[in-house]
C-alpha cells in the first residue's frame, strides 16, 4: 500500500466511524411543540380560527367530503358518514399498518387508496390542494386529541428504520435531524430557533410558503437545507420518517391545522 | 466479521489519527494537506489567502455558512447564530494553522461535531445532486477565511 492510499484508507475509515450520530432521545417530559417555540403573533394566528388561514383548506375539505367523485360516483360521507365522528383520533394514529400492501401508509396515502379503489377516481398527487384539503378536514377531526402510535411487530422494522434515517448525517452538510432537533433545540440557527422538530401541527400553513403543506413538504425542506438529495413524495424512507416522528411525539395533541414561520 | 475488523480498524485509524502526523487527501484533484498535531500548517493553495474576500465569505449565509451556526465581531449582522462559539478574538486564541484544520477537518476535534468539513468530498451519503464530488469551499475560499480570521484578534465584540 502507498502511503497515499493508507492515508485514504485511514481517512475514510476514520470517517466512516461518525457516520451516525449517538442519538440521545429527549426524555418525554421536555417534548415541546414547534408551537411553543413560535412568537406571539404566530401563536395567536394559530389559535383563533378567524386569522389561521389554515381553516380555509380545512373548510374546503369538508365539501369535497361532501362530493360525489370518481366513476363510483360515491362522496366520503357516503360511506364514512359525520366526519366528526368516523374520522375522530384517525390522524392520530397514522401511518397505519395496510394489510394488503403489508406496510405502513400515511394519511395522504389512504385518502388515495379510498379514492382509487373505492370512488374510482384518479389519485390526488402530493401537494395537490384537494388532497391537503382533505387531509386537513380528517386530520382537523383529531385536533386536541393525543397522538396514539403503538407500533406492534409488523410495523417495528419501519419504525426503527425511521429512526436509523433520523441519526444517519447526509447531504454535503452532513448533518443528521437529531443533531439539530434531539441535541441542540432551543439554540439559533441564524436568526430561527431549532424546534424538536414534532409533526404535531401537518398539514399546517407555513408563513414562509404562504400555503398550507404537508409534513413530507416540511422534511424535504430540512434535506435542501443540509444539501441532502430529498427522497421523492410518498418515498417508503419518509413513511417511515413520519412513523418514527408520530412515535416520538406519542401523547403530545396535534393541532392541524397548525401556523409555522 | 467485518463489523468486528471495521471497530479494530476504526479505532487503530482514529489512534493513529491522533499520534502522528497524518496525511489527508482533498477533493478530487485538490491538494493533499498535511496535519501536525491539531493543525494544517501548511496553505491549501500554498499562498496566503485574502482576509477582505474572507469577511465577506464568512458573512455570506449562502456561501460560507458560517453564521447559521457562529457569532462574531459583525455588529451589524442580525440573525447570527448560537449553536458553535463565538468568532470573536479568535486569532489570539488559534494559531493560523488550527484555524485551518478546525475548517478543513472538525471531526479531527471532536467527532461529534455539528460542523461541517469545508474541503471534504468522500465518504458522505445522499448529497444533493448540484453539490455532489464538490467540497463546501475551494481551497481559495477556505484560505480567504483563514487569512480573515486570523486577524481577528480583539476578544471584545
Ligand atoms: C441544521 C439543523 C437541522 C437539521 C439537520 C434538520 N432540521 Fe428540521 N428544522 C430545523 C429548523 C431550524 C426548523 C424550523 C424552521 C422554521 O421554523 O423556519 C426545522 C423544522 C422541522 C420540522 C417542523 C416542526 C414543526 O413544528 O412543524 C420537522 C418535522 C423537522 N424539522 C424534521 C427534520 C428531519 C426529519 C430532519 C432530518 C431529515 C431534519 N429536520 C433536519 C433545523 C434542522
Ligand atoms: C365506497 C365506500 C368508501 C368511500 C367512498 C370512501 N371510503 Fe374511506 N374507507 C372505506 C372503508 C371500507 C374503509 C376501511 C376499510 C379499508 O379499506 O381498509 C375506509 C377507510 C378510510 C380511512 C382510514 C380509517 C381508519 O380508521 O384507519 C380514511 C382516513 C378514509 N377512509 C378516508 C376517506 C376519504 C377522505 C374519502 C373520500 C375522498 C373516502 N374515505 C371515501 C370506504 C370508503
Ligand atoms: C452547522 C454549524 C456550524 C457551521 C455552519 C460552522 N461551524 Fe464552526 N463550529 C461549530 C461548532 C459547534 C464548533 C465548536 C466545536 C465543535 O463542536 O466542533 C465550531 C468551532 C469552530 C472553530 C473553533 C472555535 C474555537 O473557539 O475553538 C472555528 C475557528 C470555526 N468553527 C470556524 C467556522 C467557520 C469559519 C465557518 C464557516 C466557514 C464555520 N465555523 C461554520 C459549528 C459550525
Amino acid at each position: 500500500m502507498s502511503a497515499g492510499s493508507r492515508a485514504r484508507a485511514v481517512a475514510w475509515i476514520f470517517f466512516a466511524a461518525t457516520q451516525t450520530v449517538a442519538g440521545a432521545e429527549i426524555p418525554l417530559e421536555e417534548r415541546r411543540s414547534g408551537y411553543e417555540f413560535m412568537s406571539r403573533d404566530t401563536r395567536a394566528m394559530q389559535d383563533d380560527d378567524a386569522t389561521n388561514p389554515g381553516v380555509f383548506w380545512v373548510l374546503d375539505g369538508e365539501a369535497l367530503w361532501n362530493r360525489k367523485a370518481g366513476a363510483a360516483g360515491t362522496a366520503c360521507a357516503d360511506c364514512h358518514g359525520n366526519a366528526r365522528v368516523s374520522m375522530k383520533g384517525v390522524a392520530a394514529r397514522y401511518p397505519a399498518w395496510d394489510a394488503a400492501r403489508r406496510r405502513p401508509v400515511n394519511l395522504e396515502q389512504r385518502i388515495n387508496m379510498c379514492r382509487t379503489e373505492r370512488q374510482k377516481a384518479a389519485p390526488l398527487e402530493h401537494e395537490n390542494r384537494d388532497l391537503l384539503a382533505l387531509t386537513a378536514y380528517v386530520a382537523h377531526q383529531s385536533r386536541g386529541m393525543p397522538i396514539t402510535i403503538a407500533p406492534d411487530k409488523r410495523t417495528e422494522p419501519f419504525l426503527n428504520a425511521g429512526r436509523a434515517t433520523f441519526m444517519r448525517r447526509q447531504g454535503q452538510l452532513n448533518l443528521a435531524c437529531a443533531q439539530c432537533h434531539d441535541e441542540r433545540w432551543g439554540k439559533k440557527l441564524a436568526g430561527t430557533t431549532i424546534p424538536q422538530g414534532h409533526p404535531t401541527g401537518y398539514p399546517l400553513y407555513r408563513l414562509e410558503w404562504q400555503s398550507l403543506g404537508s409534513l413530507q413538504r416540511r422534511l424535504r425542506n430540512c434535506m435542501i437545507g443540509i444539501r441532502a438529495e430529498p427522497y421523492p413524495y410518498g418515498a417508503m424512507e419518509f413513511v417511515e420518517l413520519e412513523l418514527y416522528l408520530m412515535w416520538r411525539a406519542r401523547g403530545m395533541k396535534l393541532e392541524t391545522p397548525a401556523v409555522r414561520p | 466479521m467485518a463489523g468486528l475488523r471495521a471497530i479494530l480498524s476504526a479505532a487503530l485509524a482514529a489512534s493513529l489519527a491522533g499520534a502522528m502526523p497524518g496525511l489527508a487527501e482533498g477533493g478530487a484533484g485538490s491538494p493533499a494537506y498535511g496535519i501536525v498535531k491539531d493543525a494544517i500548517p501548511v496553505s491549501l493553495t500554498g499562498a496566503a489567502g485574502n482576509a477582505a474576500r474572507g469577511r465577506m465569505l464568512v458573512l455570506d449565509r449562502r456561501v460560507g455558512l458560517c453564521l447559521l451556526c457562529h457569532s462574531g465581531p459583525f455588529p451589524e449582522e442580525r440573525f447570527q447564530g448560537t449553536i458553535g462559539p463565538d468568532l470573536s478574538g479568535i486569532g489570539a486564541r488559534l494559531s493560523e494553522g488550527q484555524i485551518r484544520l478546525r475548517i478543513v477537518e472538525p471531526a479531527r476535534i471532536n467527532t461529534a461535531t455539528i460542523m461541517p468539513a469545508y474541503f471534504r468530498t468522500e465518504g458522505l451519503t445522499r448529497v444533493a445532486a448540484a453539490f455532489r464530488g464538490k467540497p463546501i469551499l475551494s481551497a481559495q475560499q477556505i484560505e480567504d477565511i483563514v487569512a480573515f480570521l486570523t486577524g481577528l484578534r480583539d476578544e471584545s465584540r
